[in-house]
């Protein structure tokens, strides 16, 4: 069965109407930006990802793939940006499979509008959609009602207007590439430090007519947390216990098959920590 | 009743397979005087002083207000300078309400040394606090204070309230935001909760680890600490640490950079 399961729908409205709260999302209250120029066009988000007044996220990919050349940046609901472009770039791979041709931005654009346009708003995802394609260059915000807009620069999520502000005070028409880059930069960074919902670092992508996209991951740090002052390493044995049971390899090999690999730490991707 | 409040009455659009309970009580427009401003603060005593702490953002919903609006006051002090004080008190919650209370008990210790000719101890004035707090009960200081300073044998002391006026006296004390971040590090950090002493005993008889006053280089290393953490993970705190540290020699202020972001 494709499409979303509603099993659940009855179950929830009775937990609903008798005053259970919802659960809540995890949403990207969110900086995103793109910002066209001479040959090609330039996105950038934020990396923050909340959860109410919690950091839930400090350092959150929002810059999605749709096709080599068309990119995403994605705002709301993070579940629902994360899917929906999935959805669309697995779509717009075999539409362009079939036509034998490269996607084009305003076909990418006007799928995710009807796929959003459907769902009424309940998919919250808002969008900035950006690429270069036979036709030229294109940048789009889509609105989770499944608004559309073309402009040469945009703004989007709960930092919008911060970064709105840069672009509307600072905007020029002839922008290169360094240019576009910069001020998409600096717009990012308004939404930074002047919204509470964006936070962390920059993310910047440059599509550019016939040189491979940049993604630009971290492209600006501006807030790397201090050392700590002080040391939180307990002493061996500070913990309580009762009592300790060791189970060697061998005995585990009578339950499941284990299987020993190379102690090169490159194997496996390693997950970001604090130190 | 129903029929007069039910607006879908007759036409119900969705069909449950439960008895509808009483519906939602209908909403009723109207002024809510009260605004969250965000923010923290912290307090942390040793043998003979109190640290008072908290950051400097003032914040409503996603926007800032301010990035300098100081939470931590001295109470009893010159009007400019705050000078001849030996009372500390933060403020955090609605900072409105905050200031007034701030100002209120400012005035309150002044005129107990104009009358009674000797300054305030930190014991009366927490009590006097709680008088103050539980005043509004019925439409309260939407704050949670904590205050301190030393006691009568030079010890540091601290007395942390709820907006209601319950208060207690305690070694140690996070407020506001990011409370419960900030909490259960002190729990373990300052009172030695969860940690035991190693090889002292085995199960049940192993000896916990006492908690004891910490100097004061060490107390504000954790304040920083438990602050510079609590930007991390929390939105509302940030921009930049205020610290006031009672002592016999008077009151001491200490900034600090925060994150900005």
């Amino acid at each position: 069965m494709p499409g979303f399961d509603f099993s659940n729908f009855n179950r929830n409205s009775a937990l609903h109407a008798r005053g259970v709260p919802l659960p809540k999302a995890t949403s990207t209250g969110t900086t995103i930006v793109g910002c066209v120029y001479d040959n090609g066009v330039v996105i950038a988000a934020d990396t923050r990802a909340t959860s109410g007044p919690i950091v839930a996220d400090k350092n959150c990919e929002k810059l999605h793939y749709i096709a080599p050349k068309i990119w995403c940046a994605g705002a709301g609901t993070a579940a629902d940006t994360e899917f929906t472009t999935a959805l669309i770039s697995s779509n717009v791979e075999l539409h362009s499979l079939s036509t034998g041709r490269d996607p084009r931005v305003i076909t990418c654009m006007t799928m995710l509008k009807q796929h959003l346009f459907r769902y009424q708003g309940h998919i919250g995802a808002y969008l900035v959609v950006a690429g270069v394609d036979p036709t030229g260059v294109g940048l789009y915000t889509v609105h989770a009602h499944g608004s559309t807009d073309k402009l040469p620069y945009v703004t989007m999520g709960s930092g919008s207007l911060a970064a709105m502000s840069v672009f509307e005070s600072t905007w020029q028409p002839d922008l290169d590439k360094q240019g576009a880059i910069t001020l998409c930069a600096e717009a990012i960074k308004a939404g930074i430090f002047n919204d509470l919902g964006s936070g962390s670092n920059v993310d910047i992508c440059v599509i550019e007519n016939d040189k491979p996209t940049q993604l630009m991951r971290n492209y600006e740090k501006p807030n790397e947390r201090g050392t700590k002052e002080r040391n939180y390493r307990f002493p061996r044995g500070t913990t309580a216990w009762l009592n300790q049971k060791i189970i060697s390899k061998e005995d585990m090999k009578k339950y499941v098959t284990i299987e020993t690999l190379s102690g090169d730490d490159n194997l496996a991707e390693k997950m970001e920590v604090d130190s | 009743m129903a029929s007069l409040l039910d607006h879908s009455a007759g036409g119900q659009t969705v069909g449950y397979s439960f008895s509808q309970s009483a519906a939602a009580p209908v909403k009723q427009h109207g002024f809510y005087p009260y605004t969250d401003n965000g923010g923290s603060t912290l307090g942390i005593t040793g043998s003979d002083f109190a640290i008072l702490a908290g950051d400097t953002r003032s914040t409503s919903g996603y926007n800032i207000n301010s990035r300098m609006v100081p939470k931590v006051f001295k109470i009893g002090g010159d009007e400019e300078t705050g000078e001849g004080a030996h009372i500390i008190l933060s403020v955090v919650g609605f900072a409105a309400d905050g200031n007034a209370l701030k100002e209120r008990l400012d005035s309150v210790v002044k005129m107990y040394k104009y009358q009674h000719g000797k300054p305030m101890s930190v014991s009366a004035c927490a009590q006097r606090l709680s008088t103050i707090l539980y005043g509004k009960r019925f439409f309260p200081y939407y704050v949670t204070a904590i205050l301190a300073g030393l006691d009568e044998e030079g010890k540091g002391a601290l007395y942390s309230y709820d907006p209601v006026g319950s208060y207690e006296r305690e070694q140690c004390r996070a407020a506001g935001a990011a409370a419960s971040l900030i909490m259960p590090f002190l729990d373990n950090q300052v009172n030695f909760k969860n940690q035991y002493i190693p090889g002292s005993g085995e199960g049940h008889a192993l000896e916990a680890k006492k908690a004891e006053p910490l100097p004061r280089d060490h107390v504000q290393q954790l304040v920083r600490d438990a602050f510079t953490s609590a930007v991390e993970r929390h939105i509302e705190v940030g921009d930049h640490l205020q610290m006031l540290i009672a002592t016999r020699d008077g009151i001491e202020e200490v900034f600090h950079p925060l994150k900005k972001d």
